[in-house]
């Protein structure tokens, strides 16, 4: 731990991430109390106001603060991105273990699976399965983590077929320990690592996901305050009130550009190898 | 390599053909009876009957999926429910558009990334090296429909330089190209970053060869050494990226085509689904994936052909 501490500190960029990442944080632990206004409060009278010192970034169509909705909006994106991501992780995880220390026809099987969630162009099988079931959080996350496991059971597949020869794997077959504990026991502890990495660079992927499909309105349902859902109002008011677009969009593009940062370092820290690749 | 061809366009039929069965089971999971959602409150029970025999919803569900996979086949997508068109036609009048948006991007991102991150590695760690790594994340990091609607905001709001909505006049090409540029800039932007990363890295890997050294030894120039013969070699892996970028972009344009009013496949699909005309949503999904998975295939091949050990996978 106290390496990747080091060696993040070493990279000027890495700090930068890190910075913008603690930061959102606390803006997300604390919104509350950073937030100057009820984000759900609606002030019909006082509806698309520019930047004031009663309301920092403007109001939208409903009166609303943008600022304390913006505050707000950050639980939401990362809420959304930790929960989907898990559920990715989760799914990556058993179908990737199962798939390649099966092999053969199950493998081929589990593989052509894969291949077909992923020919899908995620945002459109998301639009369309969202747009039937209707919004709401716990589907967003379901939807988004379907749309992104297939990544991680290749990943966990073709690590655990690097893993599974190995001598201390073959012992404990020999030794009749179960196939379940073995997966868990001593295949699971192996392929936590690369997994660890995909699911760090796959954060900003995924709140920029969460806010194109809120852009939509099929994001998490209204009045919930989400970035995606103040760049939505933005756009429809963008040439009266395009302070809901500016400082929605800043505070996207900042969260991502921390996310993208850290996870890239973390990548090359952890798995040397990649370092070149990009 | 015949062999890896025939093993790559075999897996994607299947993947295709898996899709669709896929497709096939999410669309029963509308709620209610699909022809009654599709016909709206208003239609009575005799319209709603003679839709589904129409349809052949009155059939069993095997026999629909068969249908449906053999109608798809055959190029026939169904019929849009408001004008009575085959989803085909309404599909094939939007598709260039999308194509177009997507090809258009790819290459300005491969014309402007590719100089740039060969800049980049012929001048590795200097203050240009660094400028140019600062650009080209924070241009990978800007989700595409937000430097969409920062386009819209600053070129044709306040500047008013390029037009906000729409795709031209038809048959007009220089109108049409003027209302490509603000679209097709904003879904280039990230992968100008992207392919920027990758050159860099992969002249940086090049530049070790011996090939690279040998070319030094004799004494040619530095900048013939980089720009001639390390840059030939590291634009392979690149060409490849390129292959898997089209069918991103395929799919990243969705979000533009709805911001900039632009028909095409995603904005197709995207409105059929709020006025829940579903067959175009099922035509649009399919043309999407054969698109996609076609894009993929073409980018497996070009990687096949360039490494042969991608072949033996």
């Amino acid at each position: 731990m106290r390496r990747i501490i080091k060696k993040l500190l070493a990279e000027p960029l890495a700090i930068a991430g890190v910075v913008i990442i603690i930061f959102i944080l606390l803006v997300a632990i604390f919104a509350p109390f950073i937030a100057t206004h009820d984000p759900q409060s609606t002030f019909p009278a006082n509806r698309l106001q520019p930047p004031s010192r009663d309301n920092w970034m403007g109001t939208d169509n409903l009166g609303r603060d943008t600022f304390s909705r913006v505050v707000f909006g950050t639980r939401i994106a990362l809420l959304v991105s930790l929960l989907a991501i898990s559920f990715a992780t989760l799914l990556g995880l058993t179908f990737g273990i199962i798939s390649g220390f099966a092999g053969g026809k199950i493998d081929s099987a589990f593989l052509i699976f894969f291949d077909i969630i992923k020919s899908f162009p995620a945002l459109l099988l998301a639009i369309t399965i969202i747009a039937i079931t209707g919004p709401s959080l716990p589907m967003l996350i379901i939807i988004i983590g379907i749309t992104r496991f297939p990544a991680y059971s290749r990943l966990v597949r073709a690590q655990t077929l690097r893993v599974k020869g190995h001598d201390y794997i073959l012992a404990a077959k020999a030794l009749g320990v179960s196939v379940p504990r073995i997966m868990i026991k001593h295949l699971l502890p192996n392929v936590l690592g690369p997994v660890f990495i995909q699911a760090a660079m796959d954060i900003p992927i995924v709140i920029t996901f969460e806010a194109g499909l809120s852009f939509l309105g099929l994001g998490v349902p209204p009045p919930t305050p989400s970035w995606g859902s103040i760049l939505r109002t933005g756009y429809s008011f963008l040439r009266i009130a395009p302070y809901m677009v500016i400082f929605g969009g800043a505070v996207l593009m900042l969260t991502t550009l921390g996310f993208t940062l850290m996870g890239e370092t973390l990548r090359d820290f952890l798995d040397p190898k990649l370092r070149k690749v990009v | 390599m015949t062999g890896f061809i025939i093993r790559r366009l075999l897996v994607t039929v299947i993947t295709v053909l898996g899709a669709m069965i896929l497709l096939f089971v999410i669309l029963q999971l509308i709620p209610g009876d699909f022809a009654s959602v599709v016909l709206g409150p208003r239609a009575t029970p005799d319209i709603i009957e003679s839709f589904r025999i129409k349809m052949g919803l009155d059939q069993p569900i095997y026999v629909q999926l068969f249908n449906f996979i053999f109608n798809a086949i055959q190029g026939d997508l169904g019929q849009d429910v408001l004008s009575h068109l085959p989803v085909r036609i309404l599909i094939l009048q939007v598709l260039p558009h999308t194509i177009v948006l997507a090809l258009t991007s790819i290459v300005v991102a491969a014309l402007l990334g590719i100089p740039l991150g060969a800049y980049a590695a012929a001048f590795k760690g200097s203050w240009v090296d660094r400028v140019l790594g600062v650009i080209s994340i924070s241009a990978i990091t800007i989700p595409s429909f937000l430097a969409g609607l920062l386009a819209l905001l600053i070129f044709s709001v306040y500047l008013q330089w390029f037009p906000a909505m729409g795709a031209g006049q038809s048959g007009n090409i220089a109108d049409q190209i003027y209302h490509l540029v603000l679209p097709a800039s904003a879904l280039a932007l990230g992968w100008v970053g992207y392919l920027a990363r990758i050159m860099r890295a992969s002249m940086l890997d090049e530049m070790t060869e011996d090939y690279v050294r040998t070319a030094r030894s004799k004494g040619l120039k530095e900048s013939v050494v980089v720009f001639k013969h390390a840059l030939r070699g590291a634009l392979i892996p690149v060409i490849a990226v390129i292959g898997v970028g089209f069918g991103n972009l395929l799919g990243g344009a969705v979000l533009i085509e709805i911001i900039f009013h632009r028909p095409g496949l995603g904005y197709l699909i995207y409105t059929a689904i709020r006025t829940r005309n579903y067959p175009i949503v099922q035509g649009g999904l399919i043309i999407a994936v054969i698109l996609y998975s076609l894009a993929n295939l073409l980018a497996d091949l070009s990687y096949g052909s360039i490494d042969p050990r991608v072949r033996s996978e």
